[in-house]
């Protein structure tokens, strides 16, 4: 990987990393002065740059790259994106699955802190959602960029920083739950430090991306850039005000938000709403506009379609966070604007759907015998399907019903696996023969047995978390003749075990697909390169433009 | 309209621009007036601020986690009033850098927890749930009265706080390691803590065991100062003029 990196780029890289190894020296020795949790960071950002540097040192006098490398697009940062977003998937499910037993057997675990609860579930949250989830979407967008571009990337050193340093920062998030560092904010819990270091990783990745968008041969930008785009700056927007805070010192990993109370409320929940919309959507959108007409080999529906979906998608979703603080402390007129903005919302989402089903008219014989483009069909349904379920929750008076309870917990997961989780399969299982350079993948039918494990896996946890959560919420506010309130909350908190318990066995499923997938992708990049190898460096074919 | 669009797709920053415009409308609408008009949260002059030790609980609270399980927002609703107290008010989160109102209920809600249990039911609960509450699903967090609490740097945190907007007085910055021991140990000299933090400061040992500060005494008394900072909620609402 190395040899593909100019001299100078070797250079570069260098100098960032011993940059960065003193700044971890710098943090060890502040933290360990005060004893503070910060130690540890230093040490892991200190080993993890001298990692990479032995790295790079290893391969530094291997011959430069030839000129020759210009005609074709850059993958090696793609390659190395699919493989770690893979290992972060397994990494995520399996602290999923093992929070989600225990909620059924709470005493499955160490007697340590740093493996409680509260300290593993945002490891799992973080773990997918940026682990799994943005690995594959940095991946797959490098290599989506180039292909609709037409233009290789401007330079081997960027896409490499962008990859290595996101996943400094979710290292740094991860290790920080299992040490105690954390800010609380659900979806944008590491500290300060970390928030600044992706903050330079994404202006970076913007900048690449905008200079490979300059160098296009394409006269119009492809759709599933617009999402791409969409997602790498609407995420820097959240991520800075949501994140703004005072450190309690420099040398320590706590900080205290800016904002306090209700606008701390209002911020938090404007940024996970739409940490939702363009990490979880707009992104996994772009991804689906891109490997499922290519998949199918049909152009998409509609290119109207796709332009009132994109922007109906942008504008709307920013004025709907105030739907998770339904009568809360939030000034009500928050509270409908977030309602009906939220109930909009559906027409844009269903649109979006609509023109990827609709894709697949005169294809359906496809979806059939491919389990590849099952999983991008399926992904289609649950996103109709959890964007449906989610404008219903946001009207106030069901929701009433369903904040707090784990119905909140079906529809996140109807999202993220049904959704996020299954066009992030279907695409890399189209994209690993491609990037390999492989005729297909190693077993189609692993590829089949890992479809029906994730589908299953998903059905059996919604299912169980519709019924948990809806009895949840009618047990907390039924009342008896007398007038009283009928159930305590242990009555509830019991009744929940049966669901917690096929949950869990549903989530094992669903792991357990994910390692056949790894296993899968392994075994393709073992295996030789077959003679009819596929690739996707052919120029976009016109045909998957938009139709119009 | 998609003659404009055709255009548009094909200037990166015109479409980099037209992004960061449509998507900057919604969130500035409906959260800078939050900041302007003034009764967004109610006023309570008789606020209280968290003391060192109780901050340094909530601190802990939030490094495990438990507003992952609990909630500390009770909404408008009947049944959750009946449940547990007085809806909450904006004003009762004043000083919440950042707020913890959660979003789950895996446990009960917490916003009024104050005073509800002893101290020793809560240390009893915490080492483990199940001694007390023996369906309870809820984890073990025995090593709390082990770990001593680190109070040393609690004046920055007051002044980080005091950065931010809450009333922290430069003698509070400066007493803060001594006020978070104080507070923990009945026996020593608490009158200028009582002089700094008001009357009410509840100041005993939280854990039952007087010769430390550990983290438990922390948490516990972070718990039971929940809801109590702020008695508006209780009283009946202003009429109106
Ligand atoms: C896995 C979710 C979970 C986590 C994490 C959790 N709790 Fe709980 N908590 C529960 C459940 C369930 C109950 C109800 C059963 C019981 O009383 O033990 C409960 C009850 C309580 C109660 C009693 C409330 C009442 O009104 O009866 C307190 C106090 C409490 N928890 C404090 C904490 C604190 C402090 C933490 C963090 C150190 C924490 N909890 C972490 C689930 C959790
Ligand atoms: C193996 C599959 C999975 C299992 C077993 C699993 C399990 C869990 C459990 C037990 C919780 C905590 C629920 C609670 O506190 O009541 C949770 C929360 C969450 N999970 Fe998963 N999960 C899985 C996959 C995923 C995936 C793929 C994603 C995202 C891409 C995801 C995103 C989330 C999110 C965002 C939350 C927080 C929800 C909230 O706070 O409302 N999960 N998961
Ligand atoms: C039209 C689109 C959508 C709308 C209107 C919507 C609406 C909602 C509502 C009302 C809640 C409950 C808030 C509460 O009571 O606390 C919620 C929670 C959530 N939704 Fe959606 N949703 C939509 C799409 C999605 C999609 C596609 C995902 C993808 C993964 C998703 C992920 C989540 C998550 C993670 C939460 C939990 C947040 C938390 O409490 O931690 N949503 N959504």
């Amino acid at each position: 990987m190395v040899s593909g990196l100019t001299i100078s780029e070797r250079q570069r890289s260098m100098a960032v990393l011993i940059v960065l190894a003193v700044i971890g020296l710098v943090m060890a020795a502040a933290g360990a002065n005060r004893a503070d949790p910060m130690q540890a960071h230093g040490f892991l950002v200190l080993l993890f740059s001298l990692g990479v540097l032995c790295f790079v040192l290893n391969g530094y006098f291997e011959p430069e790259p030839s000129a020759t490398r210009l005609t074709s697009y850059y993958d090696d940062p793609s390659k190395a994106g699919i493989v770690i977003a893979m290992l972060w998937a397994v990494f995520g499910m399996f602290i999923g699955d093992w929070v989600a037993w225990l909620l059924a057997f709470p005493d499955m675990t160490f007697d340590a802190a740093w493996s409680s609860f509260g300290r593993l579930r945002p490891a799992h949250t973080t773990g997918v959602i940026f682990g799994f989830g943005g690995n594959a979407l940095i991946a797959t967008s490098f290599h989506v960029m180039q292909r609709t571009s037409r233009a290789r990337l401007p330079d081997q050193f960027s896409p490499w920083f962008v990859l290595i340093g996101y996943n400094l920062f979710c290292l740094l998030a991860v290790s920080g739950y299992f040490l105690g560092i954390t800010q609380s904010k659900e979806y944008a819990e590491p500290e300060w430090y970390a928030d600044i270091w992706l903050v330079i990783v994404w202006v970076t990745y913007l900048v690449l991306y905008l200079r490979t968008l300059a160098r296009r041969k394409e006269p119009h930008i492809y759709v599933a850039n617009w999402y791409y785009l969409a997602f790498i700056l609407v995420v820097a927007i959240l991520h800075v005000v949501n994140n703004l805070a005072v450190p309690a010192s420099f040398a320590g990993a706590k900080s205290y938000s800016l904002f306090s109370g209700v606008q701390d409320a209002m911020t938090q929940w404007w940024y996970g709403h739409n940490a939702v919309a363009f990490f979880l959507t707009a992104g996994f959108l772009g991804m689906m506009y891109y490997y499922l007409p290519k998949r199918a080999g049909r152009p998409i529906y509609s290119y109207r379609m796709s332009i009132i979906g994109f922007w109906g998608i942008t504008f709307f979703y920013m004025w709907a966070g105030s739907h998770h603080l339904h009568y809360t402390a939030l000034p009500q007129w928050v509270q409908t604007l977030g309602m009906t903005f939220s109930v909009m919302l559906l027409v844009p989402s269903w649109i979006a759907a609509a023109n990827a089903l609709l894709t697949l008219n005169g294809a359906w014989d496809k979806v059939r015998d491919d389990a590849t483009l099952r999983f991008m069909m399926m992904a289609a349904i649950f996103y109709g399907l959890s964007t449906f379920e989610g404008s219903f929750m946001a009207i106030r008076s069901v929701n009433a019903l369903s904040h707090y309870t784990d119905w909140t917990i079906g529809h996140v997961h109807a999202g993220a696996m049904g959704w996020v989780a299954l066009i992030t399969f279907g695409s890399i299982y189209a994209v690993v023969p491609w990037l390999w350079k492989r005729e297909r993948m190693y077993s189609p039918v692993l590829v089949e047995a890992h479809f029906w494990l994730a589908l299953a896996g998903t059905l059996i946890y919604v299912f169980a978390m519709w019924n948990s959560g809806i009895i949840q919420g009618l047990m907390w506010r039924t009342y008896n003749d007398s007038g009283t309130l009928t159930y305590s909350f242990l009555d509830s908190m019991v009744a929940m075990h049966p669901y917690y318990v096929a949950r869990a066995i549903g989530g094992l499923l669903f792991l357990i697909g994910a390692i056949v997938g790894c296993y899968n992708i392994w075994m393709t990049i073992r295996r030789p390169s077959g003679a009819s190898a596929l690739t996707d460096d052919a120029l976009l074919p016109a045909n998957l433009q938009p139709a119009e | 309209m998609f003659g404009t669009h055709y255009r548009i797709e094909r200037k990166s920053i015109m479409l980099a621009v037209a992004i960061m415009v449509v998507a900057s409308i919604g969130g500035l609408i409906e959260i800078a007036p939050l900041f302007t008009i003034d009764d967004t949260v109610e006023s309570d002059p008789k606020m209280r601020v968290y003391t060192p030790l109780e901050l340094a609980g909530r601190n802990i609270y939030i490094r495990e986690g438990c507003y992952a399980c609990h909630s500390q927002m009770i909404r408008t609703l009947q049944d959750e009033v009946e449940r547990y107290g007085p809806y909450s008010l904006a004003v009762e989160s004043k000083y919440d850098h950042p707020m913890l109102w959660g979003s789950k209920r895996t446990g009960p809600d917490l916003a009024r927890l104050g005073g509800k249990y002893s101290d020793q039911w809560h240390t009893a609960h915490l080492k483990n749930p199940r001694d007390v509450v023996p369906q309870s699903i809820m984890p073990r967090y025995n090593w709390l009265s082990e770990s001593q609490l680190q109070t040393k740097y609690l004046g920055d945190d007051l002044r980080a706080l005091r950065a931010v907007g809450v009333p922290y007085t430069d003698a509070m910055i400066e007493n803060a390691t001594a006020d978070a021991v104080a507070q923990a140990s009945p026996d020593d000299d608490t009158a200028g803590l009582v002089k700094r933090y008001g009357e009410a400061t509840q100041i005993r040992s939280f854990d039952g065991d007087k010769g430390t500060v550990s983290e438990m005494d922390a948490l516990v008394a972070y718990l039971q100062v929940l809801g109590k900072l702020s008695d508006a909620a209780h009283q009946p609402p202003a009429p109106t003029k």
